[in-house]
């Protein structure tokens, strides 16, 4: 199956009798932890495992779906995503036996987005096909670079002709692929970067994610970095001009930006991570995963262990490791922000009063408004192309 | 009343972490000061503040019994004492208020700098030195090597050191015998009038002010009518005792005794460390030497962050000035910072002891000015003002000459270093007063103003020198210098937190100094953010903060949604400690931080 997405309508007025969730959507995610080799810069939840018990940890992620079922009671689901890791390891019978259960207990809605993320090796698109036939219909793929010297710097086991190869295979199994980079590395100027993105945006079908390299502490650049060893990152304002020149770019492609890393044609857009970004509901499967469900108690953040033996000793104990803490609405308002305003169609400040018991103080807008840094458009608040480069700061202008 | 000859009174001198607290710990101990249930891990180090600081703020005494060898009963007294040149005077009050000292060096480590400032002061109260060579049972242990090096840095034999380790208690006994031995018993005349040496006083909420004396002559008791000489002012005595550690009544204190007294004394500052107590029928006829009133040199504005918190600092501060005599303030209203109090202290690290109080204690955030010394002003009118903060400068046409206060510094340092204590100087404006040897330790004398000296003078000394000088200052007086105003400008406006007086010749650097300091003190706004340091109107420096162009986090997901809420709580504490000047936000550290020079 591999259903086209349907368009995008903006939610402007979300029906007040509705729960919160329903303005964003429901989409379950599957965390798959492990990895061939760790790269440098990642932080998130990822292992390097040689010896992986596939029956166990399949057995494992069906188990803990059934519990988020429990959680979310009958609802369909928007999408699906598997991410890691590198969810390209899994075996292809798995990730069906995923997407045959999430269906079985929620079941898709029409034009349901079912994404894996990849990594470009000839060794994993030989998946490809076994993915698509159980049901995935979008890879995101983990290209980072066009140059074999900085894959290499970013600790990459693909080489770029290789990760071309992978594309191309991909893009004759799926109908939807999108692909990252990464920005602002080591040494890299900005006519470089111009030139590797251009090249990017030949390639482009429909979507591509563009990271500015972020040092993360607990990584090992993190480590380098701390003890000054990581040299030739740019400075903020070559960082900076790497990101306008990326908007530029990518908009005159037709691949505007809609978040503040993410570039689709209209309509292309990630159905699943827009269901974070508008704050709907997502169940979180497997180690590390987070969720937000809510249920006639009110909203519950989910969370896992991190570690995969603990998480799978666990579920094999208990049936899940779903933890749940209640998230306050006014919690809830504070993140509906943080996520909604990433997104260039912006939040809606009626939903984000309802959530908060109050509107945000005109004191808090009008200054960030009188800089440039949103719009407001009746209930609408947007952050502009500038704005979103200073996304960070607008939101302690505005939550803190 | 014990027998002078049955008396022992010592100091420890060591080095932080060379195993002062645990020996004190383990004397206690042995000699029954303490039960079980009551002996807490180092009992004398009883501020968190101090425990943190390594610093030891408040002198602190206990009294152990102790039966000798000889099989005679003897009383050892041991006092702790502060250990930082802000409070010089204090450690050489309670130095002299004991006969000998015990110099605790780790066997593997040896002899340190703070070891060297310390020892030299119990050379100058003429104590007998009983070396002590702790942590013996480590593998890396040298006990010969560090002998030597006492020898020839110290200059004191080493031949007869203890070898300890206070940690599993070996070698304990040894020391009390060393200490009954090899320590001279105090000298004392019961007869004569009292004759009492204040060598600190502290606030308890139960008791009032607790004093710590030790007598030289006569007889201290209950009931007895008192004078405090320096100030004239008569008491009853309510309590006298001794400290076991523990507070307990005692009959009497004799000569060569250490021990408290209260009187329903209200304040600290009633109580002058190193005043002479006597009788107030039966006075001595002279003041024990050395005493002097202690007085402030540095000055700072201290102001709540948040307006609202000024009447729990102000009742905060009064709480803190009843302990501690040697702080002082008056309330101050500042154009940007609002309703605070100027305050006095001893040095730069009374100062962020006191802050640090506040803060912790009492919850109080807090925006310290940058401090500043006592100047004087010789008016045209010919009348004199001193000048507490920089931001009261008058016009400077009504002004003849601005005089500022200068010291005579001592420093002690090993010949490998000099060069570098002689540049410090220099640079400080420095004049070089003489330049002696002893053995491989130089000793310089300089004048110096006090201005270059309260920032971080000492810390500048601790690093060039690597910790191995001793730095001990006089108050010599005022000196007419070419000084000027330097203000700040953060974004145009000036900051008067900021303002600062400097001699005209060092403006240039110190000005740049300053700027650069802030920049890197200032978080990038949305803005351009220029600052500069200006004197009468004329920009002598001056450095950007650029605009923020990007801030943003790259990644946010579903699983990042809970960290980032969180971070955003963080923030809005991290927003509480900064003041706002204009559209600038500024961090409180800041104001203190711009001054400190990085070399």
């Amino acid at each position: 199956m591999t259903p086209t997405p349907a368009p995008l309508t903006r939610r402007d007025a979300a029906d007040a009798a509705a729960p919160d969730w329903q303005a964003g959507g429901f989409g379950v995610y599957v965390h798959w932890p492990f990895c061939l080799a760790k790269c440098p810069y990642c932080d998130f939840n990822s292992h390097v495992s040689r010896e992986v018990d596939q029956d166990a940890w399949r057995v494992a992620l069906l188990a803990e779906m059934r519990a988020a079922r429990e959680l979310t009671g009958p609802r369909r689901a928007r999408s699906m995503f598997f991410g890691g890791g590198t969810p390209s390891l899994m075996p292809p019978a798995t990730v069906a036996a995923l997407i045959e259960e999430a269906d079985r207990l929620w079941g898709f809605e029409a034009g349901a987005e079912i994404t894996l993320e990849a990594n470009p090796t000839s060794i994993e698109a030989e998946n490809f096909r076994g993915y698509a036939s159980g049901g995935v219909n979008r890879v995101s793929m983990g290209a980072q670079a066009l140059n074999d010297a900085d894959l290499k710097k970013l600790g990459r086991m693909h080489s770029a002709a290789e990760a071309r190869a992978a594309f191309d295979v991909a893009r004759a199994a799926f109908a939807r692929v999108s692909f990252d980079l990464i920005y602002a590395r080591q040494d890299q100027t900005p006519a470089q970067w111009q030139a590797e993105l251009a090249e990017a945006l030949a390639m482009a079908i429909d979507h591509l994610s563009l990271y500015q390299l972020t040092i993360e502490a607990g990584t090992r650049f993190g480590d380098l970095h701390a003890r000054g060893r990581l040299r030739g990152l740019p400075t903020d304002d070559r960082a900076a001009e790497m990101y306008e020149i990326t908007q530029g770019l990518t908009e005159a492609a037709g691949l505007p930006a809609y978040e503040i890393s993410n570039h689709a044609r209209p309509g292309a857009e990630s159905r699943h991570n827009l269901v974070y970004w508008r704050y709907g509901d997502y169940a979180g499967i497997g180690p590390g995963a987070h969720g937000r469900i809510t249920t006639p108690q009110g909203r519950l953040a989910t969370e896992t262990r991190r570690a995969p033996a603990a998480w799978l000793s666990h579920v094999g104990a208990q049936g899940h490791d779903l933890k749940t803490e209640a998230v306050a609405p006014e919690d809830q308002a504070v993140e509906y922000l943080m996520m909604c305003l990433r997104l260039v169609e912006g939040a809606d400040l009626a939903r984000h009063a309802r959530l908060a018991g109050a509107p945000i103080a005109e004191a808090r807008i009008a200054p960030l408004a009188a800089e440039g840094l949103v719009v407001r458009d009746g209930d609408r608040l947007r952050a502009t192309a500038r704005g979103r480069a200073l996304l960070d700061h607008v939101l302690r202008e505005l939550l803190v | 009343m014990t027998e002078l000859s049955r008396i022992r009174n010592f100091s420890i001198v060591a080095h932080i972490d060379h195993g002062k607290s645990t020996l004190a710990d383990r004397l206690i101990q042995i000699t029954g000061g303490l039960t079980d249930r009551e002996m807490k891990e180092q009992v004398l180090d009883s501020m968190e503040l101090e425990r943190e600081r390594g610093i030891t703020i408040k002198a602190q005494t206990v009294r152990l019994n102790y039966t000798a060898q000889d099989g005679n009963d003897y009383v050892l007294n041991l006092i702790d004492t502060p250990g930082h040149v802000d409070f010089a005077y204090e450690v050489s009050r309670s130095m002299r208020a004991v006969e000998g000292s015990l110099l605790v060096v780790d066997a593997s480590q040896g002899v340190e700098a703070q070891t060297l400032a310390n020892v030299y002061q119990a050379i100058d109260a003429n104590h007998e030195i009983v070396p002590v060579l702790n942590k013996i049972d480590l593998p890396a242990a040298e006990p010969d090597r560090v002998k030597e090096q006492i020898e020839d840095v110290i200059g004191i034999d080493a031949s007869e050191a203890v070898l300890i380790s206070a940690k599993s208690g070996l070698g304990i006994p040894d020391v009390l015998e060393a200490i009954v031995n090899r320590l001279p018993a105090p000298t004392g005349d019961r007869e004569a009038p009292l004759k009492a040496m204040l060598v600190d006083s502290w606030y308890d909420a139960y008791l009032g002010v607790v004093v710590l004396v030790r007598i030289r002559d006569g007889v201290l008791k209950k009931g007895d009518k008192i004078r405090m000489m320096s100030t004239k002012a008569d008491y009853q005595v309510d309590r006298v005792g001794v400290f076991s550690p523990v507070m307990k009544d005692w009959p009497e204190l004799g000569p060569g005794e250490l021990g408290f007294l209260t009187a329903s004394i209200k304040q600290v500052r009633d109580t002058r460390v190193g005043d002479t107590i006597t009788h107030e029928k039966r006075p001595c006829a002279q003041m024990l030497p050395g005493f002097k009133p202690s007085i402030p040199v540095v000055f700072c504005g201290l102001f709540p962050v948040d307006a609202n918190d000024f009447e729990d600092m102000r009742e905060a501060i009064e709480k803190l000035a009843l302990n501690d005599a040697s702080f002082t303030y008056e309330m101050e209203t500042s154009a940007a910072l609002g309703f605070g109090f100027r305050c006095g202290f001893l040095g730069l690290l009374h100062l962020e002891v006191i802050r640090d109080r506040l803060e912790r204690e009492y919850d109080i955030d807090l925006v310290t000015t940058a401090p500043s010394v006592v100047y004087r002003l010789q008016m045209r009118d010919g009348t004199v003002r001193e000048l507490h903060n920089p931001a009261d400068m008058p016009d400077l046409t009504h002004v003849e000459e601005i005089e500022e206060p200068w010291i005579k510094a001592t420093i002690l340092v090993p010949d490998d270093y000099l060069g570098a204590v002689l540049k410090l100087c220099e640079e400080r404006r420095g004049q070089q007063r003489d330049l002696t040897y002893a053995g491989s330790r130089a000793m310089v004398v300089y004048d110096l103003p006090l201005n270059e000296v309260v920032f971080d003078f000492y810390d500048r000394l601790k690093s060039v020198t690597k910790g191995y000088a001793s730095f001990d200052y006089q108050i010599e007086g005022y000196r007419a210098e070419n000084l000027v105003k330097m203000q700040i400008l953060v974004n145009d406006e000036p900051v008067d937190a900021l303002s600062t007086m400097v001699h005209r010749d060092r403006a240039e650097m110190r000005g740049r100094a300053m700027c650069e300091k802030l920049k890197e003190l200032i978080p990038p706004h949305m803005f351009k953010v220029p600052i500069q340091a200006a004197i009468g109107g004329r920009v002598i420096a001056r450095e950007t903060i650029r605009a923020m162009r990007k801030d943003v986090t790259a990644k946010c997901y579903g699983g990042d949604v809970t960290r980032k809420r969180k971070l955003l709580e963080k923030q809005k504490a991290g927003k509480k400690k900064m003041r706002q000047f204009g559209k600038v936000d500024i961090p409180q550290e800041a104001f203190i931080n711009a001054l400190k020079m990085d070399g």
